[in-house]
Formats: C-alpha cells, structure tokens, sequence
C-alpha cells in the first residue's frame, strides 16, 4: 500500500518537493492535479526532502496536488507489438492503439563491457556514394549528422534508414515538429517500413522532461530487439533538443553551469547515450544515427563539440549535400579493404582532386589566371558536385566506383591523378 | 564494524550521518539488498561525511546503511598484472565478462589477483640482512621480466630479514619472507601489497633529472619535440585530430620497458582494437607479443565518472610499483579533461565555489600532482627506474585557452599540440611545428635542428604573404625558402603510420636522414624559374619519400640515397 502525500512544499520548474518516507532515489511517483496525472522521478533526497521531476511539467500542480509513490524506477514494456506503433516520451501511445503492458523493462541500463566488444565487420550500404564510397558507414557505429536547422537532415536520416538493409528502426525523436513526425511516420508507412520500425516521439510542443527520456527508452527497447539477433538502427534527431532539455532541467536545480548554460556533465550524459552502439558477439547490434544541429554553424558549440568527442565521426551536411571535408567516418578503415579494390583509392583520388578544385575556385574569385590543370579541376569539381555529391544520387557501392571512373577518364590522364598503374590497367575506362 | 547511514542522495553522491570516526578518502560500502556500492568520502562537515559512489545510486534510500573501511582507496600490487585489462578500480574486465556475460554489473568487484596461480620465487636476501621499504626479498618470472618482490611500501625504517621462504612456488597470498623493525616488530612480506592510489610510491633514495631520451620512434616526436624517460608531455588537440591513433602509434613501439595504457573515459571502441590487436602483434625488443609489456586500465565514457577519477590514479600507481623494479614505465592518459571533469561533476555536486569553466579551483594543483608522479629515480640498489607521463587533453571546441590545456602546459616537460589545419590536409602525425615545444633534449644536432626550424618558420611566413601577393609577387630566393620548409615537413615531418617502414624511425635512421636533409636545406639551390623549382622538389619529395620506405639494412637504402645526392648537385649554385 503506497502513501499518498498532499503537502508539495516547493515549485520551481518542472521540479517539485515533498517531505516524505522512505523515498528510494531514481523512483516515480504519480503527481494528480487538476491539469491530470503525471509520471514524476525522485532526483534528489535530503533527509525526508525529496526532489521529483514532473514529466508533464509543474504547470498547474496545487500545492495540494497528489503525490503517491510508485515504488519503481521507470520501466518500458517491450515486445514485439512494439512494431509499427507510435509512442510519446514517456512511452504512452501516441497513435490510436491499445497501451501495451507486458514484460516491462528498465532503462538506461548498465553499459557493455569493453572486453565482450568486438571490432566492427560489416558494411551498412545506404545507396548514397557520399556516404558509401567515401564515409562509409559500419554496423555498431554511431555517428550524428552535423547540420544547421533548416537543412534537410531529417530527410536524410529517413532515406538511410529506408535503404540500410536492418532489421528493426527504431526513431527517437526529441523536440520535433509537428510536421516532421508526421513526415517520418507516413514515409516510413509509404515505404512499408513502418511495420519493422518503433517510433518514440516527443514533439516541440511536448513537456521539457519527456525529451531527455526519450533516448534512454528508445535504446532500451533497441537493445532487447538486438539482444533478439535483430540489427537494429537508431535514429535519434535532434540531440541538441536532449542537450537543451538538460540544460533546462539543471538550470532549474540551479546546478552550476559549465559551458553556455550547460551542465558540467554533458560529456557523461551523451556518452552514456551514444555508447549504446554495439555489436553484440553472436547476436544482433545497434547502429546509432543521430542529428546535432548547431547553432549558428559552430562546430565548437558545446553540444556538437562534446559529441564529437564520443561519436566515431560525423556527417557535415551543408548546402543539401554531405560535405567531403569535415565528414569522417572513423570506422571505414574496418570495412572498405574488403568491398573491391579500388574503393580506397576511388576515395582517396576524388578526395584529393576536389581539394585542389576548391583551391582553383578560391584563386578564380581573387581574379588569378586560371592555366589549362585549373580547367580540368573546375570541369571535375563540377560532375563531382553534381553526380556524386548531390544527395538526389541513389546508387549503389560498385555502380559509384564505376561513375567516379568515368569521370576521372573524362577530365584527365591517367598519370595525373596519381593513381597506381595497376589499377589504372584494371578500371580506367577508356 | 564503522557503520553510518544516509540521510541524503543526490546523483552519485551520498551525504551520510556518522557515530564513530572516519577518515578523509576512506573507501564506504552503501548497502542496497544483497549489493554493496563501493564509495569514497571525498568532504566531511560536522556529523556528516559526503560520499562519491563508483556506481549508479538508483534504489537507495535515506536511512540505508553505509559500512565504513578505514582503508583508503587501494590497488592490490603483485605478479599477475601485466597483460590485464581493469576498469578504473582494478576489477579485471574480462573475469568480469565471464560472470555477468555483456553488461557490466552493479556492485560487483572481483580480486584483481588471481589468487590460485602458482609462481616460481627465488630469494633474493638471507635472513639477517638489512632491507629498507621497497627492497627486494626476491623474484618471480612474469612474462618477459624478473619481476621483484619487495618489502611493502609501507613499512618505515630499517628492517631486518627474519626468515625467507625457500625457493618455490607460492601464490600471490603466502608469506614469502618475515622483516623486523628496530623496535623488533615483525611485519610478513607477501607477494602481493596494497597501496593507496593516491599517495605516491617514495621508497627510493633519489629522484633524477629526465636526461635520457625515450625513444618513440616517430620522427617528429624524437626530433624536434623529445620526451625524456621520466618526462612529462601532453597533447592537446580537437576531436579528429588523431589523439588516440598518436597514442596507440607509441605505445607500440615506445622504447620502454612496460606501457600502462589508462582509456579515461574516451570510446570503448578504441580500447578494442588495442585489446584484440596487441596480442597478434610482435614487441621488436622481445620477440614476443605486444601484449605481454602493456596494461589497460578502461574506463571508457559510458562508464560510472567516479571510478573515471579513480582510473588514472590506479594506473600511476601500478606504473610505479614497476619503476621501483628499476624498470621504465610509460603512462598514456587519454584523455586527461575527461578526468578534469568527472573532477568538476563532483565539484558541481559539492555545491563548491566555480573555477574557470566551472572546474574546480583546485584543478591545476590536482593536474599537476599527477604530473608530478612521472619521474626518474634512483633505487635504493643503485639501478634506475622512470615513469613517463605522456596524457592527451580534449579542449572544448579546439581552444587551448581552456583550463585544463592551460593547467596541463605549467607542469608538462613538452608540448606535442595537435591542428586541426594540419589534419585537415592530412598532414600526419598533425602535431604543429610552429606551435609545439620541449624542453628535453634531441637527438639530432642542436645546429641541424635550429636550421630545420629556421627554414620550417620562414617557409610559412613565405607561405602566408603568397596567399596575399600569389606567387607572381614572391621572389624566386624566397620562394625556394619555401618549397624547402614544405619538402621537410612533406618527407620528415608527416609519416605513414600504416607502412611497415615508415611507421617507425628508429634512432640511427633518424639521425642519418636528418642530417640528409640538414645538408639539402643548406645547399644553394639554383633554378631558371618557380616552375622549375616546383617541378625540381615535386620528384625530390616523391624520391625521398620512397627512400623513407625503403628499409635501411637492404642495399638500395644506400643507392636511393645516392640517386638524391646525384638530384641535388644538378641544381646546386656554386656561386659565391
């Protein structure tokens, strides 16, 4: 039998106090008022002091509202009718479907031990030669797309996760609009990839607290499904939201600031979200996509900088492609020796040429003379732009490998590229 | 039994009400059920002492006890370490894997010794010999080592040998040898000593100057930027920059005789490739697997931040229970501002009063005792043993000017900083030649490296006016000045860490190519335009870099060199 507690002494935020016993630290509670009934999380005891977290916000909470105990920490259901429903941040069904009970789990669970991880093997082939050819993506990687707001990263993340051969997505959204959880939910219906995806949404309009829960349940639930043999993907836009809802809540609890309003322990916080990428010896993986938009388009922002600190690379979306420079997949080495032999020296040759072709661009704008090479760099730069850059390109690995030959046949010879002369013999096209 | 009970929780730290005395950094168990979480007391006021738990706290409840030790946090010291991988509080991880399979488990420690292995003793002292904190008493075969086992640290004063076991096999726990204080107490030496992390090993009878170079067989490092053997050096740099690959370059082929490799609270995936790579690897000093000189102490990002503080202390420790062996030891610390702030996590949940960047204000005097651990010394016996620090620095957006990097550069001997230009452009290793120093000595020729230098900046001065003036308006004098700062930096500066002959310069190639280049720097060059200059150290830079790849022992190491010196006399100006 739980008590029920009337006397909330202290209001500030989404943070309420109430004096109570034998409190344990980390449980809910349900907190009634007139506005409903909310989850709240014990985050603080001192002495019979307890702090809670409302879920729903402190809008409207009486200082008579009631609070009872729960006597448990926040636990999700999970079970294979997951797929192909829609919930909020808290895990209540946002679609018109019945709630699911059963065989509820904990989460934000321990992390894997290092010693039982395993080098990542396989390739993930998402049909576009940005990523494929030269950043190429890698089962159990977690990598987040660096963008500023307006770009089109949510399409991005959902055309990957169309194209990625997995077998369970799971979409973690935080902060979203409106009309982007709807253009998630019906491309991946259109696509008939609803059915093997779960969708945990929390919108703009949503209250502060349930953004910082919706990682943790959404890789809770991947890793029961991983832990199932299934390859899971995970996409989790826009983590910056996460970060500013930290922000938020430790500013409330008036937590001293680090960098720009954000708490000391951001680094921590994300890492411990991120980290979940693994690949489980004998049994299935999760693969992390995440998007960070960054404010003003500073790289050394707080958010996107910690997080590129803990991810294995970044995709650099920029002018609706995916930049050359800047992007990094730190996990390419692992996989691309083994798709065919010319995939590194593909990547590395139009990586390089594109550099010098950028250098040509930045000597025409001062006006220098542009000598016969500089033509051919701005003849490259341009069908490289165009056929191997631009995110409407959907091909697959070996079908890009072969047009990046052909363009390097059209524009130059074959000694000035640089590239071997064995594989010249073998895939110059002539 | 000291026991205590909690009265507050607030994330990972407990404030618990005491009866009986406690010590500061004492290690408390808080009990949760059938688990305890270890803890240390990290501040006491009045009858409360405030606790950091090196576990998640979810499920404790004010009124739970809390069982105080009266030990200080402590690593177990002994045969049996090396080729282990612990976390941050010296549980083996891989035991640990076996147990509790995939996941880390809460509140479960195990003995970092294995206590039933068996190992060979052979007495080193007689009973009746006078020994002092640290002798040895005699030792063991661990791996490629004697490995000594020694009276603890502990123990003050001269002692006498009262009784040493036969030569045999003992485990880790047996008593192998009885001292006696000059009061007649007697003390039992085992193989294995606790040792608490944060106080410093002192048994030995001097420290030294760092005057011997250690050899990491990366030329910009050994060249122009040294660390000594019992050095210090840090390498600040931004994400991407290569922090890590730089580490893990020298930890495998660092001069040393073992490396302690501490992943504080970086990607759990890095750690992998050392743990799965090292094994398959061949150490060239021994001939046998890397592995069996290196030590991982893991605790990567994902992991409880309190036991991330705890790693590096673990990790200095054991790196100086093996300096009193006389052996060199290498510390690598990546990354050291993720230590700096589980420091300021803490601090933040202390409610203590913001450094810079919110870190603490003791942040620079806790950086610089860590630092201070690395050192030469002088045993007792005569032989010398050097811990070497080498910790990498993560700075917030790429800023140097930030408090850790800032910290770390007062108390370091030398500075490998790390661009983010240079990685860019895929030079590599990406560490600045303009920007970095040292303060240890080279192994090149002071006049030859103050050349280098000379014509590294000038060539980038030249560099940044051309991008003003383009190359029509650069003098052709001036515009050699800088083909030969990038040709130096393009064939000794960047190497290939992936080719089996690049990817380590040992000394004697280093000193014979270096003084190559001194000699091509110095010659008077002579060309009818720039094109033609460009053109002439375009192939110079593809000849010398094929020369880097050829291994030095085989013959055409020696025509290479000669096909450059038949380049360069055909554009030397013999013009007074």
């Amino acid at each position: 039998m739980h008590k029920v507690y009337h006397r909330i002494e202290q209001i500030a935020g989404n943070v309420i106090v109430v004096t109570a016993e034998n409190v344990v630290y980390g449980e809910l509670a349900q907190v009634t008022s007139d506005m409903g009934t909310s989850l709240a999380q014990v985050i603080r005891l001192e002495a019979n002091r307890v702090s809670l977290q409302v879920f729903a916000g402190g809008r409207g909470i009486a200082t008579d509202s009631k609070v009872r105990f729960l006597g448990n920490t926040m636990q999700i259901p999970f079970s294979e009718n997951l797929l192909g429903r829609v919930f909020t941040g808290s895990g209540v069904p946002r679609d018109k479907g019945p709630e699911i009970t059963e065989n509820k789990i904990p989460i934000g669970g321990p992390s894997v031990n290092p010693a039982k991880r395993i080098i990542p093997r396989n390739m993930v082939r998402t049909g576009i030669p940005m990523i494929d050819v030269f950043n190429t993506l890698v089962e159990s990687q977690k990598l987040p797309i660096f963008s500023v707001a307006g770009e089109p990263y949510n399409e991005l993340l959902a055309r990957i996760a169309l194209q990625a051969e997995v077998d369970v997505i799971i979409l973690g959204g935080m902060g979203l609009k409106h009309d982007d959880y709807l253009y998630f939910r019906d491309t991946l219906e259109e696509n008939g990839a609803l059915s093997r995806s779960v969708l945990y949404v929390h919108t703009a309009a949503d209250p502060t607290v349930e953004c910082m829960l919706v990682p943790d349940i959404a890789l809770a639930t991947a890793e029961k499904f991983a832990l199932q043999d299934k390859r899971v993907l995970v996409l989790l836009t826009d983590m910056t939201n996460f970060a500013d809802s930290m922000k938020e809540v430790a500013i409330t609890m008036e937590q001293i600031p680090s960098n720009r309003g954000y708490p000391g322990d951001l680094y921590s916080q994300l890492a411990a979200r991120y980290e979940k990428a693994v690949d489980f010896e004998g049994s299935g993986s999760i693969t992390i996509l995440a998007v960070t938009t960054m404010p003003g388009d500073d790289v050394t922002h707080p958010v996107p900088d910690n997080t590129g600190y803990i991810t294995e690379g970044q995709f650099y979306l920029k002018n609706g492609r995916i930049e050359p420079f800047g992007s990094l997949s730190r996990l390419k080495q692992q996989v691309n020796s083994r798709t065919r032999d010319d995939h590194r020296t593909i990547m590395d040759t139009m990586i390089q040429l594109y550099a010098s072709y950028k250098e040509t661009l930045e000597k025409q704008s001062m006006g220098f003379r542009m000598s016969g090479w500089d033509q051919k760099l701005l003849k490259y730069g341009e069908r490289f732009e165009n056929e191997m850059m631009a995110l409407s390109v959907n091909i697959p690995l070996e079908e890009a490998l072969d047009r990046g030959w052909e363009i390097l046949a059209d524009c130059f010879e074959p000694q000035e590229t640089g590239i071997s002369s064995k594989l010249v013999d073998e895939f110059w096209k002539k | 039994m000291n026991l205590g009970k909690i009265v507050g929780v607030n994330g990972n730290l407990l404030t618990v009400e005491f009866e009986k005395p406690v010590i500061q950094n004492e290690v408390g168990f808080a009990r949760l059920g059938d688990i305890s979480l270890k803890s240390e007391v990290i501040r006491v006021r009045g009858s409360h002492a405030e606790l950091q738990v090196f576990e998640a706290t979810t499920g404790l409840r004010v009124g739970d006890q809390v069982e105080f030790t009266g030990e200080l946090l402590a690593v177990e010291l002994g045969p049996g370490l090396l080729t282990q991988v612990f976390d941050g509080l010296q549980n083996p991880l891989p035991a640990l894997a076996e147990e509790c399979g995939f996941f880390l488990q809460r509140g479960k420690y195990l003995q970092a010794l294995p206590r039933e292995t068996k190992w060979k003793f052979t007495p080193a002292v007689k009973a009746g010999d006078s020994v002092l904190a640290g002798d040895a008493v005699g030792c063991v075969p661990e791996g490629i080592f004697d490995h000594k086992i020694m009276v603890p640290f502990r123990l003050h004063g001269r002692l006498t040998v009262k009784e040493v076991a036969a030569e045999g096999e003992y485990t880790v726990e047996d008593v192998v040898a009885r001292v006696a204080d000059e009061k007649g107490r007697e003390y039992e030496v085992r193989m294995m000593q606790v040792w608490p992390v944060k106080v410093p090993v002192k048994c030995y009878a001097e420290r030294l100057r760092p005057s011997e170079p250690l050899i990491t067989k990366v030329r910009i490092v050994d060249t122009f930027f040294p660390v000594a053997r019992g050095g210090t050096y840090c390498i600040p740099g931004p994400f991407g920059a290569g922090k890590t690959v730089l580490q893990q370059i020298t930890s495998r082929h660092a001069d040393v005789d073992v490396v302690i490799i501490a992943a504080c609270g970086e990607r759990a995936g890095e750690v992998v490739e050392t743990l799965r790579e090292f094994p398959e690897l061949t150490d060239p000093r021994t001939g046998k697997s890397l592995m069996e000189r290196t030590l991982i102490i893991c605790n990567t990002s994902s992991m409880p931040v309190a036991a991330r503080e705890a790693s590096v202390y673990t990790a200095v420790t054991i790196a100086e229970y093996y300096r009193q062996m006389g052996l060199n030891v290498l510390l690598l610390a990546d990354s050291t501002s993720r230590w700096a702030q589980a420091l300021r996590e803490m601090s933040g949940r202390l409610e203590e009063i913001p450094g810079e960047e919110a870190f603490p204000a003791y942040l620079e005097s806790v950086i610089a005792a860590f630092y201070e651990r690395g050192g030469v010394v002088r045993l007792h016996d005569g032989s010398t043993g050097s811990v070497t620090i080498g910790g990498t620095v993560s700075p917030a957006g790429g800023n140097f000017e930030e408090p850790v990097t800032q910290s770390t550069l007062k108390v370091v001997g030398a500075f490998h900083g790390l661009s983010r230009a240079r990685s860019d452009a895929r030079r590599y290793p990406a560490i600045d030649p303009l920007d970095s120093w040292s303060k240890y000595p080279s192994l090149v020729d002071a006049e030859e490296l103050e050349l280098a230098r000379h014509f590294l900046r000038e060539g980038n001065e030249v560099n940044q006016m051309m991008k003003v003036v383009g190359e029509e308006g650069t003098s052709l004098d001036d515009f050699i000045v800088y083909l030969k700062g990038e040709y130096l930096d393009d064939v000794y500066l960047q190497q290939n860490a992936f080719h089996e002959v690049d990817a380590a310069t040992p000394v004697e190639r280093q000193k014979h190519v270096f003084s190559a280049l001194a000699k091509i720097l110095r010659t008077k060059m002579k060309f009818e335009s720039k094109e033609a200059a460009r053109g002439f150290f375009q192939s110079l830079t593809q000849a010398t870099r094929d020369w880097n790849q050829i291994a030095m022992e085989i013959p055409e190491f020696k025509q290479q060199e000669e096909q450059l010196d038949a380049m360069l006399a055909e554009v030397t100006s013999y013009e007074t």
